[in-house]
């Protein structure tokens, strides 16, 4: 029995190892890493598309990431990489879709809609402003009415 | 009666937008590869180390080349389609072996048969990353100039092998 609890402890000790056996990207420059990762930021995974590279473990991320470490490490800027992405992937690859004609829909389009809704809703006061300024004045009777009403003691109206 | 109208309209806008919305589909990114230049490697061939290819050994051709690999689904889907194409001998196929394993590489091909030319075995996936690869399947068209015409990311079909493919292989070939 203590033999087999003995041989428990030994196996759960065991249990850490065979987890370090997965933590693969352990690299020797620290300062490498983080531009590698900042970089990765602005990059789309193409097969998880809401996701950047630097998210994302799918065997293309770690590719890419693997590629633009190999590029930064080889002395290229972080804009050179970039570019050497786009020219493969496509602008859909820079997660913060860039500045061009085509894409000023998708910059200003939330913009275009706020102040389409302000505007409708500018008409819609002034409208409403002009339908009371055209109502006919109240009557006397109709004063008399609406206080009745205002006081709670519009029961009689009924009866 | 005005006053559904306005609100009627802007909900049959949004649902032509959404409708039009899924007929796209996300995943096909459009290469900027395409009317550029094939970009160059130097690799291996799968079925003998020994032996390289590079794109430039097809200059003055109308090639494909499909991008596979041993674990890949859907290239198991398409192969009878290239194995077919190669029979029909319309258009030269080079394959690039994406990632796999030389030997699971070459019995794929000995168990469903090989439509290549060669195949160049990109064993890091780095002449994948050149090529602009993100998901495989893909098939590019590369003119007799070597410029990339088209791609297709995904499975070939019968139908974009009829309608696209075969096509653009005529016009390139009488160009």
């Amino acid at each position: 029995m203590p033999n087999k609890l003995l041989f428990t402890i030994l196996l759960a000790l065991l249990v850490p190892l065979a987890h370090a056996g997965e933590a693969v990207t352990l690299h020797d420059d620290p300062k490498l890493e983080k531009r590698v990762m900042a970089l990765s930021e602005h990059l789309r995974c193409l097969v998880c598309q809401n996701q950047t590279i630097a998210d994302s473990n799918a065997p293309l991320a770690v590719d890419l990431r693997s590629q633009v470490r190999e590029q930064l490490r080889q002395g290229q800027s972080e804009q050179e990489v970039l570019d050497y992405m786009v020219a493969r992937y496509g602008d859909f690859v820079l997660f913060k879709p860039l500045m061009k004609s085509n894409t000023w829909l998708l910059w200003f389009g939330p913009l275009l809609l706020v102040l389409l809704g302000f505007a409708v809703l500018i008409i819609q006061l002034r409208q409403r402003r002009k339908l009371v300024q055209q109502a006919a004045p109240m009557s006397a009777e109709e004063h008399a009415r609406v206080a009745a009403l205002l006081s709670g003691k519009h029961e009689g109206d009924r009866a | 009666m005005n006053r559904f109208l306005v609100p009627l309209g802007i909900f049959v806008v949004l649902i032509i937008f959404l409708l039009i919305g899924l007929t796209l589909n996300p995943r096909e990114v459009p290469s900027p590869l395409i009317g550029k230049p094939a970009p160059a490697f130097r690799l291996a061939q799968l079925q003998d180390p020994a032996m390289t290819i590079t794109p430039e050994e097809l200059r003055g051709k109308v090639w494909l080349l499909n991008v596979w690999a041993s674990w890949c689904v859907t290239c198991r889907q398409e192969h009878p389609l290239l194995v077919e194409l190669a029979r029909q001998n319309v258009v030269a196929i080079v394959g690039l072996n994406y990632k796999d394993e030389r030997d699971k590489g070459i019995a794929w091909l000995r168990e469903l048969g090989d439509p290549y030319l060669v195949s160049a075995y990109d064993r890091d996936g780095n002449a994948g990353i050149d090529w602009g690869v993100y998901g495989v399947p893909e098939t590019f068209v590369i003119d007799k100039a070597g410029i990339i015409r088209y791609k297709i990311t995904g499975a070939l079909t019968p139908t974009n092998i009829r309608d696209e493919i075969i096509p653009l292989i005529k016009e390139l070939n009488d160009a």
